[in-house]
């Protein structure tokens, strides 16, 4: 029972890092410019799709490249476009907009792919699990957690280390102030929201590793972000890593006991949150009140 | 301001009205024609059903087509309307099932892949008396509990499907069994019929997970089906659950230890995991590679032209189910869905609808076909690129059934 | 909007509910298109009690839509009560359970506020999927429909009938809306509104704002839950779809889409979104595309919605 308890948690830990990545993305958006971007899922999808249909030109590593960049550009295109305009709105207008917005790029994926799952063929030695004994520690498994740690090790260097990543943090507390000192906040939110994007479809690439590639598949994974974001905290992103960590290791803990409940349980961990501390472990008061 | 504030809401009207414009106007679509015998086919086009959706469709509009060759249902053109139930919302399948109906006037109803729909649309056909077939949806209440004297169905029921496999899988891989089984009805009763399948030939079962539907990740069951040490692990997930927790297990290298099988198997999902996950032993409600079968050929080729892959049983779900429609018309010599109805009990498929080696009818009293199943291993790639299933054997739908009491269908006819 | 143009208004909704199943035909609907317009209009409607009128945006709507539902579907199925006592008690467990939310969630605002209600909306639709013995599961409350109301000497047969479902559907909304408006209109409603413009004003003022909020809550889900009610009888079946949060958000554009601060308006918007869906999803498969854009267009060119739009100034 230890034994199957410590699996789990281990594994869940693994899961919770890959929604950990998704809601990273979503929490960096948020944080910066205040858009709930309910079309994350669908970006997470494109950047699937992109992939599955580079890997027979450029292979998979290639794909794992060029595949992010190509959605992140979308995301800048999307966000010049459609988002920019609703900045400093109610919160409700992102909400909905996104929210089309995500019916139509599962429309989208729909109409140029097919509704049918696609096969999505990862290089044969990373599906091979590395011991007997630790049988869930796949080759593809470590291989995410290690996208994940250098994507979030990423992130979070380029937010404290370069002046790109100061100015997102400035912004992040006070954005009227950044303006002011002479910051292209236009530009700033801009790239934030592709770095954000560009997140989400490093997600879809690994996703689709790990999952059937299909139109719905961004919409079964979007919940799971939003809830790791209020758990761990709005405003902090190293609450989402943490809330995406704690709500994989909840699900995989659950799943041992009463497995009908491994997706219920992170809503009722959202909604105790909630209730008891609304600012999240991590996060700070007054946040998007 | 002002100007550019004018230009902008006239650029979105016009654009608004332009767009408009590609629609015909409502009052074109009364002027259908009036002469033809309408088919209405209330299937999920959009959401997780949307492939098999899409496959049964084609059958149907390939059924029509031939029936059309031929000359209509009792000479008069058949015509195939097409509504799009979503995968899930059940006032939309609802809603478009009285759109049929009421607004089409309609005189087959065709549907639901999503067992669900198939009842709350059972439940509106019964009510208004239209001849009503069901194509892919697996709930056994369809023809068991809740069975209709109007409402007849295609695909198989879980005890049957069962009944199959279970035969082959205690012979060659062992008497214990681990399950894991979507959370909703269609899983229930597939696993209760493996269960009580496998206990009558000596098998046991070690241990179950139940598994949300729409589940992404399947390492926490897995590993404690792995755990449980069992001879075989029972995958009666469908659809995207399949591909997930098939591929997953794959990555895991449980194949190695431990047998991985299941019932109901599709080709979509088999076509949707990566080679090295098609693996298992699987029973398929129709396969398109039947050697020496007559008219599978044919049926294989002009299904070929429509999507440019091999037909999968959802194709011959839609192809019989609107096959079936002409010829109750054809036997009643009428469309009153009664007398239809009454045709159809105990009626027998020609064999080049039937498609497969053993007889297929309708048994009367429960109105549920009995075709034929096939079980087998699931392959990365057979003689052809699409023959992802090798047979290893059929058997009949009718010796794998239960009784008409065992289904619980009490059929009462109105008067 | 003057009184005497807001009379007029009234009246011709008023005149075009009444005549609805016989003009919708002509148009290439149906008569259970039409109850479904006047279903959701209720709900859209009632949700907008609470956004459009308090400022609070609930995005979990859905599960007292669906508790409605599954109340009345299980008054009948299970308790064998006639239509208008299953009504009655698919609000009474609906507004229960709101008040008792609403006391716990009050204090929030924003986003978690929404973020809060979509929580507890998923947990319902747990319990929906898993109590499969009492609910259904997956598969739905089958097995039962609506029955004909006896009135003592005479008999409405709104299950043979669909335009008497029509009528009956009608009846109950008249009354909702009704005492819905006459709510907005008494100085209650007139504390929302005052909530709405500037909460730290009106708490200044000494209104009590938290309490104000919970009644706006209550009030908005008691009357989601007779739309929810009206639905089931009107397909004769529930299933747990009905809770989700999907749903949810097609009541939110349904109230933005039509005015958000007209009392008509999420009427308006559900007309046309219900019968945009139903009409454009016939014709292609891309349906889901072009609900998207009416989402993105709503949002970007007309926030204020069809009404806010026709009173002048279609910028937010």
């Amino acid at each position: 029972m230890t034994q199957l308890l410590l699996f789990n948690v281990f594994n869940g830990l693994i899961v919770g890092a890959f929604y950990a990545l998704m809601a990273l993305g979503l929490s960096l958006i948020l944080n910066l410019s205040g858009i709930i971007n309910f079309a994350h899922g669908g970006f997470l999808a494109l950047g699937a799709y992109l992939a599955y249909t580079l890997i027979p030109w450029i292979g998979f590593w290639g794909a794992l490249i060029v595949a992010p960049l190509l959605t992140a550009a979308l995301g800048l295109v999307v966000e010049r476009v459609l988002i920019r305009p609703l900045y400093g709105g109610d919160p409700l207008y992102s909400l909905l907009l996104t929210f089309g917005l995500a019916y139509i790029f599962e429309d989208l994926s729909r109409l140029v792919w097919g509704a049918q799952g696609l096969p999505f063929a990862v290089p044969r030695w990373l599906t091979t699990p590395l011991s007997s004994q630790f049988f869930f520690l796949t080759g593809y498994r470590l291989f995410m957690i290690a996208i994940v740690a250098v994507a979030v090790g990423g992130l979070f260097a380029i937010l404290g280390y370069t002046r790109l990543g100061m100015r997102i943090r400035a912004g992040t507390r006070d954005l009227d102030t950044v303006a002011t000192l002479g910051v292209n906040t236009r530009l700033l939110r801009s790239l934030n929201f592709g770095l954000g994007i560009y997140i989400a479809g490093l997600a879809g690439v690994l996703a689709a590793g790990l999952l059937g590639l299909s139109p719905t598949i961004g919409s079964s994974l979007i919940m799971p972000s939003f809830v790791a974001i209020i758990v761990g905290g709005l405003g902090s992103l190293l609450g989402t890593l943490l809330g995406g960590l704690l709500i994989g290791v909840a699900s995989g803990l659950t799943a041992v006991f009463l497995p009908a409940a491994q997706e219920a349980i992170i809503y009722v961990m959202m909604g105790l949150v909630l209730l008891a501390r609304p600012r999240g472990l991590l996060g700070e008061e007054g946040r998007l009140h | 301001m002002c100007a550019s504030f004018v230009t902008r809401r006239a650029v979105v009207k016009g654009g608004l009205a332009a767009a408009a414009a590609q629609f015909p106007r409502p009052f074109v679509v009364t002027a259908r024609a009036a002469d033809t015998v309408k088919i209405g086919l209330d299937n999920p086009l959009t959401g997780t059903y949307a492939a098999p959706g899409k496959n049964e469709l084609i059958g149907c509009q390939l059924a029509l087509d031939e029936i059309n060759a031929k000359g209509g249902v009792l000479g008069r053109m058949a015509e195939l309307i097409s509504e799009d139930s979503t995968s899930g919302d059940a006032g939309t399948a609802v809603q478009k099932a009285r759109k049929l109906i009421d607004g089409d006037h309609v005189d087959f109803l065709l549907g639901n892949v999503n067992s669900a729909l198939s009842l709350a649309m059972a439940q509106v056909s019964n009510e208004k008396g239209i001849l009503h077939i069901v194509p892919g949806g697996h709930t056994d209440a369809v023809t068991g509990a809740s069975c209709h004297w109007n409402v007849f169905r295609v695909c198989n029921m879980t005890q049957m499907e069962a009944n199959a496999v279970a035969a082959s899988l205690v012979k060659e891989y062992g008497k214990n069994f681990y399950y894991i089984t979507p959370d909703y009805a269609f899983g229930h009763t597939l696993e209760d019929g493996m269960v009580r399948a496998i206990k009558a030939l000596g098998g046991t079962r070690v241990g179950g997970d139940l598994t949300p539907l729409g589940s992404t990740d399947f390492s926490a069951v897995l590993i404690k089906a792995q755990a449980a040490n069992p001879d075989v692990i029972v995958f009666l997930t469908q659809g995207e659950d399949m591909i997930n927790a098939l591929k997953q297990a794959v990555q895991f290298g449980l194949q190695d230890r431990i047998h991985l099988a299941g019932a109901q198997q599709e080709l979509e999902p088999l076509e949707g995991l990566p080679p090295e996950a098609r693996i298992g032993t699987w029973v398929m409600e129709w396969y398109w590679n039947q050697p020496g079968v007559p008219h599978v050929d044919a049926f294989v080729d002009a299904i070929k032209k429509r999507t440019g892959r091999v037909p999968t049983a959802r194709n011959w779900f839609g192809y019989v189910s609107g096959w079936t429609c002409a010829l109750a018309a054809a036997k009643a010599n009428s469309l009153k869905a009664v007398d239809m109805a009454k045709a159809l009990q105990d009626f027998h498929l020609p064999p080049e609808i039937a498609l497969g080696p053993n007889p297929a009818f309708y048994r009367a009293g429960q109105n549920q076909l009995m075709a034929t199943l096939f079980v087998g291993n699931a392959q990365a790639k057979g003689e052809a690129d699409d023959d992802l299933f090798k047979v290893t054997k059929t058997v009949a739908g009718a010796d794998a059934a239960g009784t008409v009491e065992d289904s619980g269908c009490k059929m009462t006819w109105p008067a | 909007m003057t009184p005497a143009a807001r009379r007029i208004v009234d009246l011709a909704v008023w005149a075009a509910l009444a005549t609805m199943p016989f003009w919708m035909a002509a148009i290439g609907g149906y008569t259970e298109l039409a109850t479904r317009i006047v279903v959701m209009g209720l709900a859209a409607m009632a949700l907008n009690f609470l956004l459009g009128f308090t400022g609070v945006l609930s995005f979990g709507h859905a599960a007292y839509f669906g508790l409605g539902a599954y109340g009345a579907a299980m008054g009948i199925k299970y308790l064998g009560l006639g239509t208008l006592p299953a009504l009655a008690l698919s609000v009474v467990v609906a507004t229960l359970a709101a008040a008792l939310i609403g006391a716990l969630i009050v204090r929030r605002r924003g986003v978690y506020f929404a973020m809060v209600t979509i929580a507890f909306g998923q947990v319902f639709y747990f319990i929906a999927f898993r109590w499969n013995s009492v609910t259904g599961g997956d598969d739905g409350l089958t097995g039962w429909h609506r029955l004909p109301i006896d009135f003592g000497r005479a008999t409405l047969d709104i299950y043979g009938n669909d335009r008497a479902f029509y009528y009956f559907a009608l009846a109950i909304f008249a009354l909702s809306v009704g005492a819905m408006a006459l709510l907005l209109n008494a100085p209650f409603g007139r504390t929302l509104l005052a909530i709405r413009e500037n909460e730290r004003r009106a708490r200044f003022l000494g209104l009590p704002v938290e309490r104000h909020i919970w009644l706006s809550f209550v009030v908005s889900c008691f009357f989601v839950s007779v739309a929810g009610g009206l639905f089931a009888l009107l397909n004769n079946f529930t299933d747990p779809r009905a809770l989700r949060f999907d749903l949810s958000g097609n009541l939110v554009i349904m109230a933005v889409l039509g005015g958000m601060r007209a009392f008509w308006g999420p009427l308006i918007g559900a007309a046309v979104f219900v019968a945009l869906q139903d009409y454009v999803s016939s014709h292609t498969e891309n349906w889901m595309s072009v609900i998207g854009l009416v989402f993105v267009l709503v949002v970007r060119f007309f926030p204020r919605g069809v009404l806010g739009a026709l009173r002048g100034g279609a910028a937010a």
